[in-house]
């Protein structure tokens, strides 16, 4: 077991140091996201005819090989975390507008009538209605998000001790040692699953209205879409 | 009192969804909207509160022009109900209900409390109050919609076919609610439905609206139903319309035959006081002068009668509070063609011949005509 957790010294680090670096060059990226997604979809919302350049500005942005974002960055950000989590920012984009402004429009016009008609204004009514109803799809986005960037973490070990768990992967290689690529696989897909599981949690607890049991029921297409786009997100992991 | 002013709405694309509409809503009743899908009686309950905005002439309350109002407070001081309740999913029942006194800054304990007593008033079990909506039937969903639109007691409630999309039993359920309510509370109330039934039923007046937004008539229920302005009306009132009036009319202005009418103890001598050539059937009821059936003056054995012999009596109609309608349904259902009048407790006071309620019909109607002629 001792041996299994073993961390190479080239990479000056211990095994939780490199998990809580690998969490934090995932989570934050994803948090970014959302804080850009959040008002960009809302933009995408109330108007229109921004939805679709949009979407077609963040696909375009995650066709880019995360390479081509170091060279450009190394420049600014050096080799640092923040030259990592840039690109992983860029790349939640393309998962979370859709799945807010998908989010926000399933909310039930006769739900939005309702608040307008008892003298909500378009502030209150965003913040009070669209946004809490549109929490069980907005975290399913997220799910996906996540799950996505805890995988492309990895690609920091292009730019040195950057990659987290991912350098373990590199290692095995010059090493010749597979026990570091068991561990460094094991551990992220652990990882996964447990952030995977805390996002879940956040859900029922912020959403005792929706009815038990029949879990997402209520946005069933938006949901499962964003649940399928799991593997397709996967599978393009550089 | 809300005045709507020869009112046109022009949406962008050119469709005229009303077309120089003119009313005068008085305070304190119900006037119901109603006309076919698409007539603009949505379109005309939202320009009252500004959720749509003319294209011509205006709107006042109380003599000023709502475009100069603020709209927020207009809106808040105009309870709104919609079909299928559009509650907040995502809020409990009781802050449903306090959503517009919160927005007008009251304290989120006294909302709350008033909630509670809006739940009772509208006929729900406080003990629903920590539920989500999710978890209530259609029709209690339909009353938390009428409790949140009263929650902040605004003299004005605009409800937008409020009950079509429950079934019928819980329809008439909420429709006797909201006059028991009305009655109490006494709100300037616009009550938009498609179901003519229901506007005669509440409306104090019927504003009947020809598709292209156009006013057919406006007039009391039995003035529309006695008298319809054109074919378009009277298409619209339906091929019953006759028996539909017939509601406007009391029962009491029968006259009920009180001889036919026995008590299950009674002696031969009795029995045989009670028949009389022009009642062939007698009305047998038990000690508590309930009805219990009829019966052929011979086929009654004194201190034998069979109560499982006895002839249905139908669904007898209340005195005191019923129509003609109900007193000729009664007479209609009722194998011997004989209604029974019951009291407030149930019992028996008389029965009355299809005959009699035919005669009564043709003197009400008679009195309705001079009366609508004075009227008019
Ligand atoms: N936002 C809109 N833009 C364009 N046309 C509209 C709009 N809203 C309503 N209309 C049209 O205006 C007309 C009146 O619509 P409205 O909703 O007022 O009818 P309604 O009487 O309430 O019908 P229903 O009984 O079906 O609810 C219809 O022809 C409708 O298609
Ligand atoms: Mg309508």
């Amino acid at each position: 077991m001792n041996d299994f957790l073993h961390i190479p010294s080239d990479l000056q680090n211990t095994y939780s140091g490199l998990i809580v670096l690998h969490l934090r060059e995932a989570l934050i990226p994803v948090l970014a996201g959302l804080v850009v997604s959040l008002p960009l979809a809302q933009l995408c919302v109330r108007f229109r005819w921004l939805y679709p350049p949009v979407l077609w500005s963040t696909t375009v942005l995650y066709a880019i090989p995360s390479l081509a974002f170091f060279v450009v960055l190394i420049d600014y950000t050096g080799m640092s975390e923040t030259t990592v989590m840039i690109p992983l920012s860029v790349y939640s984009l393309v998962v979370l507008v859709p799945a807010i402004v998908d989010a926000v429009r399933s909310v039930p016009q006769e739900t939005l009538d309702a608040a307008t008609a008892m003298g909500f204004g378009p502030v209150r009514r965003y913040l009070q209605v669209q946004l809490p109803i549109a929490v069980p799809t907005i975290i399913a986005g997220l799910r996906v998000a996540t799950a996505s960037s805890i995988s492309l973490v990895s690609v920091g070990m292009l730019i040195g001790n950057q990659g987290a768990l991912g350098n373990l992967l590199h290692d095995a290689n010059i090493y010749n040692r597979p026990v570091y690529a068991v561990n460094s696989v094991v551990t992220t897909a652990v990882l996964a699953i447990l952030v995977d599981a805390a996002l879940v949690l956040t859900r029922v607890l912020l959403t005792p209205w929706m009815p038990r049991g029949t879990g997402r029921a209520g946005r069933k297409t938006s949901g499962d879409r964003a649940d399928a786009a799991v593997p397709a997100l996967e599978e393009s992991a550089r | 009192m809300i005045r709507i002013d020869s009112v046109t709405k022009r949406y962008p694309d050119g469709t005229v969804a009303v077309d120089r509409l003119s009313l005068e809503i008085p305070d304190r009743s119900i006037t119901v909207l109603v006309g076919p899908s698409g007539c603009g009686k949505t379109t005309t309950l939202r320009m009252i509160n500004r959720m749509v905005e003319p294209s011509e002439g205006t709107i006042t309350l109380d003599g000023v022009d709502i475009s100069r109002q603020p709209v927020n407070s207009l809106r808040r001081s105009m309870g709104y109900v919609i079909q299928n309740a559009g509650l907040f999913q995502h809020r409990t029942i009781v802050d449903n209900i306090a959503t517009v006194p919160r927005l007008l800054g009251q304290s989120k304990a006294r909302s709350r409390a008033r909630a509670r007593e809006l739940m009772e008033r509208v006929g729900l079990d406080v003990s629903l109050a920590k539920r989500y909506p999710y978890q209530l039937s259609g029709g209690q969903q339909q009353r938390v919609g009428v409790a949140r639109a009263l929650a902040a007691d605004p003299p004005v409630l605009l409800m937008d076919e409020p009950f079509s999309a429950v079934d019928p039993i819980v329809r008439k359920g909420l429709q006797e609610e909201l006059l028991r309510i009305q009655e109490e509370l006494g709100k300037t109330i616009v009550f938009v439905t498609h179901d003519i039934d229901e506007a005669i039923r509440l409306g104090t007046m019927v504003a009947v609206l020809r598709t292209g937004g156009r006013l057919a008539q406006f007039a009391p229920p039995a003035e529309l139903l006695s008298s319809p302005a054109d074919a378009f009306v009277e298409d619209f009132l339906g091929a019953d319309r006759g028996i539909r009036r017939l509601s406007f009319f009391p029962a009491q202005a029968l006259e009920l035959k009180k001889t036919p009418i026995v008590a299950v103890d009674s002696t031969a001598e009795q029995i045989a006081a009670r028949t009389t050539p022009e009642t062939p059937y007698l009305l047998v009821t038990g000690l508590d002068g309930r009805p219990l059936g009829w019966s052929e003056p011979e086929d009654l054995v004194a201190g034998d009668i069979d109560v499982a012999r006895l002839l249905p009596y139908g669904r007898p109609f209340a005195y005191g509070t019923d129509s003609l309608r109900a007193a000729l349904d009664g007479a209609v259902l009722s194998p011997t063609g004989w209604a029974v009048a019951v009291d407030d407790a149930g019992r028996a006071v008389g029965v009355v011949s299809q005959q009699a309620v035919g005669e009564a019909i043709r003197a009400a109607h008679a009195k309705g005509l001079t009366a609508a002629k004075v009227a008019g």
